[in-house]
């Protein structure tokens, strides 16, 4: 049971939320702020009970949907996991989930803590989650006017982790060179994922790539086989530094259309039948793969998990499709390169020729420069694009970016409202196809709540 | 007519989408009908010094910085300063830039030093400027993002590229942005920056095209995509500095 200040920060908590909703304006991080005001503790006290402890879901891209996809796999294990959003009012969302979830007496319904922490935050917050387990997903080049180089940020996330207990189970990409070697203590528990396909990828790295270099002695490194930026099979040619070997691994991948397909092989050799999980992309594969490696780290059987990821729906914003005059939105989130290239790959894997609204936004959320769209493979992407209606407060950057990516300027199309730029793409599109949505954070808001004034339809969306 | 371009350490020196500004260089000459060729220039041995028009080299993190300042100090550096001397033209920003000063001074350690073909000095800062960067230079203005913690101070044969109207700029003192020195720019605008400043990438094109052709006239463009887009970045830069 936790102390008197918590249950008096909870108290303020709780009453604040109430009074939030009774007015209409729940769904803020405002009662999280107010507990951990009155208890800067908070977090602690309430979250040091949880039977199954806490998990931590950080790293670059993937993070949303890796979380929402291990909070199904512990439900259907039977645990109630209370999970905040990723954000970077980082505490202040954990407390209010925590709120949420607890009853006056500072009790909770829920017995697992599964919270999506923001890379940059990760270093400052960790100790004070104490978390059982910790899955980093990935380390790429985002937002660098607030979160600046890669390298330092690598280093700092290792120096958090390493002053966690020894208990502690950390769940790494291994086909990150950065993730898997994130310096840890000696003795840490590791459980690592990695795809050992060797049909997907390419061989020669990517321009967005920025740990070309050995994170132990700096000498190139060297790719067998490059999946996304610096992600693939890599070794270094000097050190001998190399891949871990997998513990979750998948060793074939089908993309679909609307989905991906993964056979799985654990390190005790046995290979389980394969598992479909119902998003495309193969970004998404390794999302899979990292909750699955979280799972096992939990000790939640193979079988729960993988009945629970084949069941899985994803996040706002993250491929699901909304339907508005019979024409299908696929809206497509993106905020980095790596995301980015990630999401484009997807869509081109499945030889669509996209009709695309795409909108940049230059907001905190977004990332205020711009300047990552250049890092971004655009040349990829302009060849097979039908139309593209460009819309955002940085939209004409965006429509630049497509004009020097080699798209002619009569496929491009500047619409500055939100609204206007809606029903401009939906028009061009002949009923019963597809418009691709890709836009940056508040930017697909923005979008989002547009869709809702003309009356689409938004089955998946919750905040 | 053809174009060659050196993309230096595309590998270590790639961040803040400065690759954009190759992009622009060859595709505002292809557009002309140029034909364009970009070889990358990495550490180690460079195999025809004599080849490029034109060099391009961007900001990095500070592990690429440290790697590409050892590879400067020897032959590779002297090279491009020859490369320089015999009229090829010199496109930088950010690290790169630094680089091409005298040296970089850290808070502590002992300073980097450049190629010294710029005549400028940078000193390490305790904050880092990030933000929208407005300069009015004589010809136009300029926009772009920066974001660095160094502060550069300009020598007697380095000219500022222009006048920071909005942002910081060299170094958030006097005012100026970037340095010009014969045909070597260096800069702070990421953005990328060619692109929403066309008349830039022009101007560099035509001091790398006049390196090997004589009498050259650059075609005029339809630029009324890069002007859209400079209007709309400069009242973002104005409104949310
Ligand atoms: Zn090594």
């Amino acid at each position: 049971m936790p102390d008197t200040l918590a249950l008096i920060a909870n108290a303020a908590g709780k009453l604040t939320r109430e009074g939030l909703r009774v007015t209409g304006r729940g769904g803020t991080a405002l009662p999280g702020l107010v507990a951990l005001t009155v208890d800067p503790n908070f977090i602690t006290a309430l979250s040091s009970g949880l039977r199954h402890g806490v998990v931590c879901v950080s790293g670059t891209n993937g993070k949303t949907t890796t979380a929402r996809m291990l909070a199904d796999i512990a439900r259907a294990a039977g645990w109630e996991p209370i999970h905040n959003r990723s954000g970077s009012n980082l505490d202040r969302g954990v407390a209010a989930a925590l709120l949420a979830d607890a009853n006056w007496y500072g009790e909770t319904r829920g017995d697992l803590g599964l919270f999506e922490i923001d890379e940059a935050s990760l270093p400052n917050v960790v100790a004070r989650l104490n978390p059982r387990v910790v899955v980093v997903t990935n380390l790429f080049r985002d937002q660098m006017d607030r979160y600046f180089e890669l390298d330092t940020l690598a280093k700092r996330i290792g120096e958090a982790l390493a002053t966690l207990p020894a208990e502690t189970i950390f769940v790494l990409n291994a086909d990150d060179p950065l993730v898997a070697n994130l310096a840890l203590r000696r003795d840490a528990k590791k459980i690592f994922f990695g795809v050992d396909d060797d049909s997907v990828g390419g061989t020669v790295p990517q321009a967005i790539s920025d740990a070309t270099r050995c994170p132990r002695c700096k000498a190139p490194l060297a790719y067998r086989r490059v999946v996304l930026a610096h992600v693939g099979d890599w070794s270094c040619s000097s050190c001998g530094l190399a891949r871990p070997p997998r513990d979750v691994s998948a060793t074939k991948v089908v993309l679909g259309e609307s989905w991906s397909e993964i056979s799985l092989a654990g390190t005790i050799g046995s290979v389980f039948a394969a598992v479909r999980v119902p998003i495309p992309g193969l970004y998404n594969a390794y999302n899979a793969l990292a909750a699955l490696g979280a799972a096992r780290a939990f000790d939640i059987g193979l079988t729960d998990a993988t009945r629970a990821l084949a069941n899985f729906r994803p996040a706002f914003g993250r491929l699901e499709t909304v339907d508005l005059e019979g024409r299908t939105l696929r809206l497509v989130l993106v905020k980095n390169p790596a995301g980015f290239n990630a999401a484009v790959g997807a869509l081109l894997e499945t030889g669509r020729k996209p009709r695309l609204l795409a909108a940049l936004n230059d907001r905190d959320a977004d990332g205020r420069d711009v300047s990552w769209i250049w890092d971004a493979d655009f040349e990829t992407l302009a060849p097979a694009v039908e139309h593209a209606v460009i819309t955002g407060i940085r939209g004409r950057d965006l429509a630049l970016r497509f004009k020097y990516a080699g798209l002619p300027k009569e496929r491009i199309e500047v619409v500055d409202e939100w609204r206007a730029a809606i029903e401009r793409a939906v028009s061009l599109a002949p009923r019963g196809s597809e418009v691709v949505v890709l836009a940056t954070y508040t930017a697909m808001l923005e979008l989002r709540s547009a869709l809702s004034q003309v009356g689409a339809v938004t089955p998946f969306w919750e905040d | 007519m053809d174009l060659r371009i050196a993309h230096l350490y595309p590998d270590l020196m790639n961040i803040y989408g400065d690759r954009g500004n190759v992009i622009a260089l060859s595709q505002r000459a292809k557009w002309r009908g140029i034909d364009v060729a970009v070889r990358p220039y990495s550490v180690g041995e460079w195999a025809d010094q004599d080849w490029p028009d034109i060099w391009f080299f961007g900001g990095g993190q500070d592990q690429g910085q440290d790697i590409v300042g050892a590879d400067l100090a020897g032959k590779n550096g002297a090279a491009l300063k020859k490369s320089v001397e015999g009229g090829a033209a010199i496109f930088s920003v950010c690290g790169g830039y630094q680089l091409l000063g005298h040296e970089y001074v850290p808070e502590t350690g002992p300073s980097i030093p450049g190629v010294g073909i710029l005549d400028v000095t940078t000193h390490a800062g305790k904050t880092r400027f990030v933000g929208n960067l407005l300069v009015n230079a004589p010809e136009a203005y300029l926009i772009g993002f920066e974001n660095h913690s160094g502060r550069t101070h300009l020598g007697s044969s380095a000219k500022p590229l222009g006048t920071v109207v909005v942002g910081n700029g060299n170094n958030g003192e006097d005012k100026t942005e970037g340095a010009v020195q014969g045909k070597v720019i260096g800069c702070y605008l990421h953005g990328s920056c060619l692109p929403k400043n066309p008349w830039l990438a022009d101007r560099l094109l035509g001091w790398a095209l006049a390196r090997r052709h004589n009498d050259l006239k650059l075609a005029p463009l339809d630029d009324a995509a890069e002007k859209s887009a400079r209007d709309q970045a400069t009242e973002v830069a104005r409104t949310r500095p």
